[in-house]
């Protein structure tokens, strides 16, 4: 069991390393950040000064050499545009973008699973049919469209809910909430919605299968049997165990949730990570991208080690190490 | 079994219906609170770290320079009452009585000199401005006596962007110079002011809100009625236009061209257009011995004044405004446009449009069957940039220039562009001092290497223009000055340097019961708003 979890620790630091590569490679093809940090009068001059005294002259493996030493310990340098260092930058972001990910993923929970345990019990139905075919349409939909469509509607026709931002905040140490006011729930409510959308259509049609599943299984028939009351019999007996897949599949399409924050971000004008990424692209503010997309990888890596973990737990195969090559 | 299932289902609707209600009308607005959104923000408010239209614009509601600018940009007093040369190379400036800094502080001389003397140090992106100031002198405490390397005829407009600054507080705060990105150095003028200016600054959190509050001391009038500002910036055209509409916010720019007459048409709502200093043009290589993005080996067509002036005539400027700009943007055959100083209406008068005379000036130039060539440009920089290019290039071929277009992102063309990697492109220009001078010395003056000809980027070169720039640089007689910028203009305009297509005009959004000026630089002054 320790050579896989030391196999599996090393993996991960493997993919995060590539990820840091990959990432400052790519930034050589996005453009000179010197451009954007002068106005247009300085003089070529000032402008080779300033690139050579931010290192963007040395040569790529000395430049990443550097970002790689400094990200280990946590320090990704300072925003070439802000003018602060890239871990505050993303630490004010952060919890922005957590609690958008967190509202999007609870809403879809309490959407989906209600209507999944409906669209089972009325399973061949009409309107079951509808419901199912309206949950690919929501898979279906790109992101910006569905923003903009609740924009038009709850913002503009119909002035419910505001268009962009988030509100009132309040501080609690270094993380900034709108969750304890109405005025931020108001501005959350857009956004996560347009999050929450594809994550709904996939609960749904979670739920739906694995509470067909249940329903048919020999417990609830005798549960059935024993004369409990139909409700009982769902919500006690049927419900909870189709809950564990979806509890597990949320958790983790939280990651995904947090990564492709960044459209939804920009159409509500959201201040998480995503909008600062994006607003890093224009600018080519190299640190912060190379520090968001080792965040999003280290995020998914953790995510998936934990998964990893946990299966080891739960399924001793996964132990015996001879056959773990074949199951990893 | 019927009921179990469908009760959780509406029971959660009802939750959501109800929750909305109490809230709905919540937004409404706060009397004298304008609510302004931009699709960027400021980088800092250090009014010396960038020079950045917006940055210097929300700045210079906080912070003030000697010099200012009235409504149509003439210049008018600023915390200078007055100002005269009093030799060749020096000017004298007398300040304002009386006024003091946000933290009650009184604004005296020594912050003038202070304030200088930080523009130009390092880490400023101001030092354009005060590049020619060479000593700075507090005669007593309201006298302030620059000394300049060389005649400066303009320095009193150059300085209108240079905010001053209080030496104490500064010195308070560890602000003494802008903070240096290079260092990675922050500093408390990034996010904190202490100007001298009509409104305060009040909390500001970057990307997401600035709060501005009506200085009650404010040492002139404020004509507008507006108490508290909060700015908002806003990315997505569409949330922007859509925040305006459902009234949370009061008062937005840019209108996307699109929009324009849906905002027109929406009761309560106003769209206030008028040219912007920016002129939109192409630029040719006409430096390179043989055209490098183009199917010809072995010479340059841009060399060649009439395939310039073919080029020229090729365009229909009249249908790119009205297709592609819907209006919104005024022709131009100059590349200053009006209310820079030195435009000249009685020589913007564009080549015509003339296809068939195009076509013959192609053939006598030897190209009959015309040429291939790549035309860059950006497609996220000026209004409709990418959909003008593409319908130029439809126009050039109609005279046999097959052009492949190229249009990229700004953070990729730019960088490309002023390598002078390019045959053909498209780029817009505001000269920052609003003087004729400044285009002529960076669009049209031969490239030297120190900063004159910078964005020359096709090489275009003629020695009595760069004597002419010269000349305009150091002549402090008015009519004169003005009659060597119309010569080089037309100088210009004759040999066909650059490829002029239009100004495009600005477009702010704003609910009914706004008034605001709109200045063609684009500068938004909370002074001169108010709400009804």
């Amino acid at each position: 069991m320790i050579p896989y979890l030391l196999r599996r620790f090393g993996q991960a630091a493997l993919v995060i390393a590539a990820v840091g590569l990959v990432a400052f490679s790519m930034f050589r093809f996005v453009g000179d950040p010197v451009l954007a940090m002068v106005g247009q009068d300085a003089t070529p001059a000032e402008r080779a000064e300033l690139r050579s005294a931010l290192g963007l002259d040395d040569p790529f493996a000395s430049q990443f050499g550097r970002f790689a030493a400094n990200a280990m310990q946590g320090d990704f340098g300072m925003s070439l545009q802000h003018g602060r260092p890239v871990t505050g930058l993303i630490l004010e972001r952060l919890p922005a973008t957590l609690e958008l990910a967190l509202v999007a993923s609870l809403a879809a929970l309490a959407a989906g699973i209600p209507v999944g345990v409906w669209a089972a019990l009325r399973k061949g139905s009409r309107r079951a049919g509808a419901v199912l075919a309206g949950s690919l349409l929501g898979v279906s939909l790109p992101t910006f469209v569905i923003g903009i469509g609740l924009i038009l509607v709850f913002s503009v026709s119909l002035g419910w809910l505001p268009s962009h931002g988030r509100g009132q905040t309040e501080a609690i140490g270094w993380w900034r909430t709108g969750l304890l006011g109405i005025d931020g729930w108001r501005h959350i409510l857009l956004p996560a919605a347009t999050l929450a959308v594809f994550q709904v259509a996939l609960v749904i049609r979670l739920v739906r299968a694995e509470m067909l599943e249940a329903l048919a299984s020999e417990h609830v028939r005798f549960a059935r049997a024993r004369g409990l009351s139909e409700r009982r019999v769902l919500f006690r007996h049927a419900l909870p165990g189709t809950l564990i897949p979806v509890v597990t599949i949320t958790g983790l399409q939280f990651g995904s949730l947090m990564a492709f924050a960044i459209i939804t971000e920009s159409v509500f004008q959201w201040p998480g990570l995503g909008l600062l990424f994006l607003q890093a692209i224009q600018s080519s503010d190299i640190p912060v991208m190379a520090a968001y997309l080792c965040l999003v990888g280290a995020m998914f890596v953790a995510i998936n080690l934990l998964v990893d973990l946990a299966c080891l737990a739960i399924d001793p195969r996964l132990r015996d190490p001879r056959p773990a090559t074949a199951y990893a | 079994m019927k009921c179990a299932g469908a009760r959780p289902l509406a029971a959660l609707l009802l939750l959501a219906a109800l929750s909305f209600l109490p809230w709905a009308g919540a937004g409404e607005a706060q009397a004298r609170t304008l609510r302004v959104a931009d699709q960027g923000d400021a980088m800092s408010m250090d009014p010396h770290s960038l020079n950045d239209g917006l940055q210097l614009s929300l700045t210079g509601n906080i912070y003030e320079g000697l010099t200012a600018r009235g409504p149509t940009l003439e210049l008018v007093p600023g915390l200078a009452r007055s100002w005269r040369s009093t030799g060749p190379t020096t000017w004298r400036f007398e300040l304002r009585d009386e006024v003091r800094f946000h933290d009650g502080a009184p604004f005296s001389a020594d912050d003038v000199v202070f304030s200088l003397a930080r523009a130009a140090a390092p880490g400023s992106d101001m030092r354009a401005y005060v590049g020619l100031v060479s000593r700075v002198r507090a005669v007593d405490t309201l006298t302030v006596e620059i000394e300049t390397s060389q005649p400066a005829p303009i320095l009193p407009e150059m300085l209108s962007m240079v905010y001053m600054m209080n030496r104490r507080w500064c010195e308070t705060h560890g602000a003494e110079q802008p903070a240096d990105k290079r260092k990675g150095m922050e500093n408390a003028a990034s996010y904190r002011a202490n100007g001298t200016g009509p409104y305060r600054l009040g909390a500001r959190e970057p990307g997401v809100r600035t709060e501005f509050e009506r200085n009650p001391d404010y040492w002139g009038t404020i004509e507008g009625n507006v108490e508290r500002v909060e700015f908002t910036p806003i990315g997505n055209d569409a949330t922007r236009v859509a925040a305006l509409i459902s009234g949370e916010i009061d008062l937005m720019q840019p209108v996307p061209v699109r929009d324009i007459p849906r905002l027109e048409a929406a009761p309560r709502l106003r769209v206030r257009q008028g040219p912007e200093l920016r002129t939109i043009f192409l630029g040719m290589d006409i430096e390179s011995e043989t055209l490098r993005f183009s199917n010809l080996d072995d010479r340059n067509p841009f060399r060649d004044r009439r395939v310039r002036l073919a080029m020229y005539q090729a365009i229909d400027i009249d249908a790119i405004i009205e297709r592609i700009m819907r209006g919104a943007a005024k022709p131009a055959a100059l590349l200053v446009g009006p209310g820079v100083r030195g435009y000249d209406e009685t020589l913007d008068r564009r080549h015509p449009y003339d296809p068939e005379a195009a076509r013959r000036l192609l053939a006598e130039a030897g190209y009959p069957e015309g040429f291939e060539v790549r035309m860059d440009c950006p497609n996220d920089r000026y209004v409709n940039d990418a959909e003008t290019c593409q319908a130029i290039a439809a126009m050039f071929a109609r005279i046999g220039v097959r052009v492949r277009l190229d249009a990229q992102t700004r953070s990729v063309y730019f960088p490309k562009i002023l390598a002078r990697d390019t045959s053909l492109f498209m780029l817009g220009w505001t000269p920052a001092t609003y003087d004729a001078h400044n285009v002529l010395y960076n669009l049209m003056a031969t490239p030297d290497g120190s900063g004159q000809g910078q964005f020359n980027l096709g090489g275009y070169s003629n020695p009595r223009l760069d004597e002419l720039t010269r000349a305009i640089a150091s002549e402090t007689q008015d009519d004169r000055r003005q009659e060597l910028i119309a010569q080089a203009l037309r100088l210009h305009h004759e040999e066909i340097g650059h490829l002029p297509l239009h100004q495009q005009n600005l477009a702010w959004g704003m609910r009914g019961n706004v008034r605001m000026v709109l200045r063609a630089d684009n500068f938004n002054d909370f002074k001169w708003i108010s709400i009804d």
